[in-house]
């Protein structure tokens, strides 16, 4: 048969010769193969103790950002929920108190805002549809394996970021 | 006098049944490791310290499985196989000398356990009889690839005997002595005048290379672990075992690597000698006590050596395998033993 390239080589089956038929210089490369593997450097991270550096644009588990007098940014508008391709964001919107301006920056706000992590695909749409730049997702955290779906539910508990110490 | 002499010998035994076991069980940890270096991985890690304590965590989870007989199996005969297995594979070192003499309180104590005259033949008595275990079992667990397990470990052992008792014949005829302890103490004397560096591997090569390659088969290692072989027999002769009745035939297995190594250290590659033992002008109790060291060295560099081949090769076909021993092994042994005895005539003739 022709072949297309003509670079195949034509290989003829010869006997094998004595030494060959001895198999042992056979098994000594292969013993000497796997002893260089045995000294190889390994390729492992021992997770726990030792952890992969993230990228800087790595996107991770999601944050609620507050404001730099330590109100909460975000105002329920709904546009991360309407963004969100996989639909896992939804949220309540209240109205702001008289007496409650240094919890919440604009009189509407989210009484309550969920997003569940395992609909979520981290695809950071949410970010980038936020007007208010609420939410962000982190790059050095991710969402930790939990027993229960219900613990994937992340509400605003553990969503908003803690407040800065100063202002407590 | 008599009693001393008794306690010394009971506390030896006791020494080397301690260091055979402790062998063994780190085995199965030196040998996860090893699988796993050799394959680019780190091995295990997690239990104590580097993993060290694996072996421990495995015979706990061991224990603690469900000790399961099957309906139709007989009853005492499965049982008894595991149990064989275990003590045939502990009964062979105790002959192997461990090391030189020590001389306390001008008392000479031997390194052994027991010295008797017919070392060698010993030790393959016990080695032949590791085969009933196993075949045993097989057939007690009342099911079709046990049964074949057994069977192919029962003719393949009984292939490969035969070629490593013409091996040892051929290493008997360069002795003299079928005792170990003198075949151990021979290889301490003088060769090209460095001392004890007159090991046999430098008058039986090819029987070295014979002996070791029926000692892969007799302790049904990779190349040759047909009888467990689990891409074609499900587990083989332990497919029906659960908890420690399978861990004492893979502890048995260790046993015989162990054995099988200490053997080989012994008779080819010198047993407790090491070059320029004599010639270092040492105490005695010191030479001694390094011989054994090193003693153990060679032990362990063969059981390295047991893991590091199982991680190399494949396993044979079993008509390869019947053809290796019968074809090839058995009449390059005789041919082996007619050369070694025609080079002792010729050096009788002519020195």
């Amino acid at each position: 048969m022709q072949s297309l390239s003509n670079r195949a080589k034509k290989l003829e089956k010869k006997p094998m010769n004595f030494s060959e038929r001895m198999y042992l210089p056979a098994i000594f490369q292969g013993l000497s193969i796997t002893m260089r593997h045995f000294f190889k450097k390994k390729a492992t991270i021992k997770y726990p103790e030792e952890t992969r550096p993230m990228s800087a644009v790595w996107r991770g588990l999601h944050v609620l950002k507050r404001d730099e007098k330590g109100r909460e940014r975000c105002t329920a508008c709904g546009l991360c929920a309407v963004a969100c391709p996989a639909e896992a964001i939804t949220m309540v919107a209240g109205e702001r108190k008289r007496g409650e301006e240094h919890l919440y920056r604009e009189e509407k706000y989210a009484i309550s805002y969920e997003i569940n992590m395992l609909r979520c695909i981290f695809c950071g749409l949410c970010e980038e549809a936020c007007p208010k730049a609420a939410i962000f997702l982190q790059n050095d955290k991710v969402a930790p394996a939990r027993y229960e779906r219900d613990e994937f539910i992340y509400g605003k508990d553990r969503l908003v970021e803690p407040m800065p110490i100063q202002n407590q | 006098m008599e009693l001393s002499l008794l306690l010394i010998k009971g506390l030896i035994i006791f020494a080397v049944f301690g260091i055979t076991l402790l062998i063994a069980t780190y085995s199965t940890y030196a040998e996860r490791k090893v699988a796993a270096f050799i394959q680019d991985r780190v091995g295990p890690n997690r239990a104590g310290p580097f993993g060290l304590a694996q072996p421990l965590a495995d015979a706990v989870k061991l224990f603690f499985k469900e000790e399961f007989v099957p309906a139709n199996a007989n009853k005492f005969l499965f049982i008894a196989g595991p149990s064989l297995a275990m003590l045939t594979a502990c009964m062979s070192s105790a002959v192997i000398p461990f090391g030189g003499t020590l001389i306390i309180g001008g008392e000479a104590i031997h390194l052994q356990a027991i010295e008797v005259n017919i070392g060698i033949l010993y030790v393959f008595g016990i080695v032949a009889l590791g085969v009933y275990g196993i075949m045993i079992g097989g057939w007690a667990s009342n099911n079709k690839f046990s049964l074949l397990g057994a069977i192919r470990a029962a003719s393949q052992n009984i292939s490969y005997e035969l070629a490593m008792g013409m091996s040892i014949i051929a290493l008997l005829l360069v002795t003299g002595t079928l005792s170990m302890r003198d075949i151990a103490a021979q290889q301490g004397q003088e060769l090209f005048g460095v001392s004890g560096l007159n090991w046999n591997i430098f008058y039986q090569p090819v029987g070295f290379l014979i002996f070791i390659i029926c000692a892969f088969a007799e302790t049904n290692r990779v190349p040759f672990d047909l009888p467990e072989c689990e891409t074609e027999l499900v587990g083989g002769y332990h497919t029906e075992y659960s908890s420690m009745g399978m861990g004492l035939y893979l502890f048995a297995e260790y046993v015989n690597i162990f054995v099988a190594s200490a053997v080989m250290a012994t008779l080819y590659f010198g047993g407790y000698n090491f070059p320029f033992m004599n010639q270092l002008g040492l105490p005695h109790n010191l030479v001694t006590i390094l011989g054994t060291v090193v003693l153990f060295a060679k032990i362990f560099f063969f059981i390295f050596f047991f893991m590091w081949v199982r991680w190399t090769l494949p396993r044979f076909r079993y008509d390869q395998l019947m053809n290796l021993g019968w074809k090839i092994l058995i009449p390059l042994s005789i041919a082996n033993v007619i050369i070694t005895g025609g080079a002792i005539l010729l050096k009788a003739e002519l020195f």
